[in-house]
């Protein structure tokens, strides 16, 4: 497996952010011990972002725009997606316009489904996109609370003179050590003691599996140049790195202003390294959750000429700050509001409609007149050209997901019901032409004119709450200081 | 080449429910207020209608589907009846339905009649539509002032006006409909409102404010239509006669190029153009003499006075806070006091603003009565700005 790897990398982390002491400070009448915690601010899922969507941005911020017609396979980890029996990755691909001839598969159930999936995926030696998303909940005023985060990370993987880290070897070490669970039907996790899991669970298995990782990639504990473990317990990547011997600084675990990201953390974290390795580093990853797994990659030449559209750093500066820890508990159903009559509205999807519209609500392919070149969203049975009106026979596909764009209509709603109001909404001038008429999120403190730059974002478009059905579709969001 | 209905169809009695928050009233009811106000106004008996259209918008606070409930309501047996929906255009559909079977000979004398019961939805404002399985997936749902405001901030970007003048209009448009709803002893709100009060009330879809926006209330209006000769030889000396009737809807254009500049809505300027040339206007500034327009927001009617060329692209501020359109100027607009102050019982609007135009013809509206007009125009304007249907009527004095 020598020249197979990773080609290229992306990341994505919600642009939600509150200070953890916002959170501590609404517990303390109860909790008043989270206060020791509430340092740094964290990372959370608006209400129209889950493990698919955070998935679709971490792929594009992988592709960053070019084609990925060689990908044989799409694989997606998580232990918080919607579904108990619909493939995601499914889904992913689609809004990713992928071809539909490739494979594709869910891993769960596992805190290191991320590295695990990662490292079968790995194994298979196909070109897959394998990505890692997660936004875990966890119950009011638990430390949980304050420590979690949400976040996804894609990896590209294959072969030939591109990848930039290839696999020098790995190795994991299964056991029934269960630190934490989350009963199938049950919403939160329940945990054991930390300190058993620090010094029994990652003390001990983790290095298991790097001891044999390093033998197998023919490597000493002094090769390696960057040490990347996650973990929920502040010191245990230090003592295990410690424990190993490893010389340098283990990887940052984004606690700061991320928050642990579930199983995705890992890749993340990994995927955040990788924007600043450079040829010839040796990465050790890290997995843990009933044993560990670890894998080691060497970083090739190659990593100068692939970095992501905006990388996990780019997420991270991209955040905006929130002041509401009741906005947070709503959006992840913690609390249960009165939303008004208007809440009541239906939200049905009739699944035939949804599969026959396939890519244009997937993947916002337009429609590119063959005629008169005029690209119109939604493609309708003619062309919405008066002068024009040419059948649709006549279209070509044209993807409006990367395409430059800004306010052309806006206003902000409070009377309709919105799960984070007021709703934004507007008309979405592209640069090309096409106009589609557009909910706005992640909208910060200066609100929306006329001609503000916007990009778009894959998002839950409405919540079938009574059956537990998501609409997914294209949202705009502001540009901000990076991507745009 | 078509004629057009000019003067083909006379308006024979016209009747227009209370209306308001009719707690103790259903929709029957309300069509039963207007129908025998109507009817008595006709002159004739139940038994020579020939044919009829119901106009109701939201079936689930209303009667149902179809004409059946309103044939039964108004005990119209074995005729053609026919229930339309146009959105927020609805009212003047039906009349227009009514016209043109009279118009085309098939019928002697034909009912139009809109209802709507929009107080049953158990909250303010309008129910969220269904817009459709594809639509449901990708289109926004906004409210109904979200999708005219929108033309605030198009109306701005286009005539590179500030926000604070842009309300000071919108605010006036607000403030005269109040002023007049004092005088219209049908309408639902019937109280002068201040301009600070209406500038800084809450926000319901920036820059709608509060009074940016008409209420919700429920109401019935009612028009018979026959012919001149006909209505001649049932006695009637002075006749209101249809002028026109046109409807405009949006084939997605405005929502799907580049070409609409968000400032206007298209399909007015449509329906007007073709209104005008139906009804035989080249100049409505001067021969229009009130004109009752879609002021479902303050937004709305400020742009409709540029859509039917009243008033001078990016003119319109200028006009409105001139006193152009107040009761005393020189096209009335809303004198009855609007949607703002009837409410917008969505069935009943077009022909409720028929009947304030068809009253004000006769000189029948007492206190808010202007000075011998002759002719009238309604407005109606259903779905958003950017795809809609506009509906005009024009009538006047035979």
């Amino acid at each position: 497996m020598a020249d197979f790897g990773i080609k290229r990398f992306g990341g994505y982390v919600p642009r939600l952010r509150i200070d953890r002491s916002l959170i501590a400070d609404a517990h303390r009448w109860m909790a008043p011990n989270l206060r020791g915690q509430a340092k740094g601010a964290r990372a959370f899922a608006s209400w129209d972002e889950d493990a698919v969507t955070m998935a679709v941005e971490a792929g594009r911020d992988c592709f960053n725009g070019r084609p990925s017609d060689a990908i044989e396979a799409v694989y997606l980890a998580s232990t918080s997606l919607p579904y108990a029996d619909l493939q995601h990755a499914a889904l992913v691909a689609s809004a990713l316009d992928l071809p539909t001839a490739i494979a594709s598969n869910d891993a769960g159930y596992s805190q290191r489904a991320g590295t695990s999936g990662l490292l079968q995926a790995l194994k298979v030696g196909e070109e897959a996109l394998f990505i890692a998303s997660d936004a875990p909940v966890a119950k009011p005023a638990s430390t949980q609370e304050l420590s979690y985060g949400a976040g996804a990370a894609a990896f590209l993987l294959g072969t030939g003179d591109d990848v930039v880290a290839r696999l020098l070897g790995a190795a994991s070490v299964t056991a029934p050590f269960v630190d934490h669970f989350r009963a199938a039907r049950e919403r939160y996790d329940y945990f054991w003691e930390e300190r058993w899991v620090r010094d029994e669970g990652y003390a001990k298995l983790a290095p298991q599996a790097i001891a044999q990782a390093l033998s197998k990639a023919g490597i000493a504990e002094n090769d390696l140049t960057h040490f990347v473990m996650p973990s929920l317990q502040r010191g245990a990547a230090d003592a295990v790195a410690k424990k190993i011997g490893f010389a340098g600084k283990p990887a940052d675990g984004l606690a700061e202003c991320v928050g642990y990201a579930g199983t995705a953390h890992a890749l993340l974290m990994l995927a955040h390294v990788l924007e600043t390795a450079t040829a010839g580093d040796r990465i050790l990853l890290v997995g843990f959750g009933q044993g560990a797994d670890a894998l080691v990659f060497e970083v090739t030449a190659a990593i100068g000429n692939a970095q992501p559209r905006n990388g996990v750093s780019g997420a991270i500066a991209n955040g905006i700050a929130t002041d509401s820890y009741l906005r947070m508990l709503s959006f992840y159903d913690g609390i249960d509001l009165e939303w008004g009559m208007r809440s009541e509205k239906v939200a049905k999807t009739a699944l035939t409609e949804q599969y026959r519209s396939g890519s244009q609500i997937d993947a916002l392919i337009a429609g590119k007149c063959g005629t008169c070149a005029t690209i119109q969203f939604p493609r309708l049975e003619y062309c919405v050209n008066p002068d024009c009106n040419a059948p649709a026979s006549q279209f070509e596909d044209y993807s409006l997901v990367d395409e430059p764009s800004q306010v052309f209509t806006y206003t902000a709603d409070w009377l309709s019901f919105h799960p984070a109001p007021p709703l934004y909404v507007g008309f979405v001038q592209f640069d090309n032409g096409a106009r589609i008429l557009m909910e706005v999120v992640d909208v910060g403190p200066d609100g929306l004119e006329v001609g503000t730059p916007l990009k778009l974002t894959y998002r839950i478009k409405e919540r079938d709450r009574a059956r537990g059905f998501n609409r997914y579709f294209w949202k705009a969001a502001p540009a901000g200081v990076v991507g745009a | 080449m078509a004629t057009g209905i000019k003067d083909k169809v006379a308006i024979l009695g016209m009747g227009c429910a209370q209306f308001g928050e009719r707690w103790d009233t259903d929709s029957s009811a309300l069509m039963r207020e207007a129908f025998d106000e109507a009817l008595a106004d006709a002159g004739i008996e139940r038994s020579q209608i020939e044919a009829g259209w119901y106009g109701s918008a939201l079936d689930n606070v209303n009667v149902g589907n179809s004409p059946i409930p309103a044939s039964t309501a108004l005990r119209l047996d074995g005729i053609p009846f026919t229930r339309v929906e146009n959105m927020c255009a609805t009212g003047t559909e039906a009349l227009r339905g009514a016209a043109y079977a009279v118009a085309s000979g098939a019928v002697d004398i034909a009912v139009a009649i809109g209802a709507e019961k929009l107080k049953d939805t158990g909250y303010g404002g309008l129910p969220i539509p269904f817009k459709g399985t594809f639509n449901d997936m990708w289109m926004p749902m906004g409210s109904s002032p979200a999708g005219f405001a929108q033309l605030a901030a198009g109306y701005r970007a286009k005539h590179g006006m500030s926000k604070e003048d842009l309300k000071r209009g919108m605010a006036h448009v607000s403030w005269k409909s109040h002023q007049n709803g004092v005088s219209s002893p049908k309408a639902h709100l019937r109280k002068a409102v201040p301009m600070e009060t209406i500038i800084n009330a809450p926000m319901i879809s920036e820059p709608l404010g509060l009074f940016d926006c008409c209420g919700v209330s429920d109401g019935a209006a009612c028009a018979i239509v026959t012919t001149p000769e006909i209505a001649r030889a049932l006695g009637k000396k002075e006749l209101v006669t249809v002028k026109a009737i046109q409807l405009a809807i949006s084939s997605g254009i405005e929502s799907q190029m580049n070409t609409w500049d968000g400032s206007h809505v298209r399909n007015t300027r449509s329906a007007a153009t073709r209104a005008y040339k139906e009804a035989g206007i080249t100049d409505p500034r001067t021969q229009l003499n009130l004109i009752e327009v879609h002021d479902c927001f303050s937004i709305t009617e400020l742009v409709t006075m540029e859509d039917l060329f009243i008033s001078k692209e990016g003119k319109a501020v200028n006009d409105i806070l001139d006193g152009f359109y107040d009761a005393d100027g020189q096209v009335p607009c809303q004198i009855d006091g609007g949607l703002k102050c009837f409410g917008h019982p969505i069935g009943a609007t077009g022909l409720r603003m028929a009947y304030e135009v068809y009253s004000q013809l006769l000189g029948r509206t007492g206190e808010r009565q202007i000075s011998s007009p002759s002719m009238g125009l309604t407005h109606n304007l259903g779905g958003v700005p950017y795809q809609g249907i506009a509906c005009i009527s024009i009538l006047g004095l035979a």
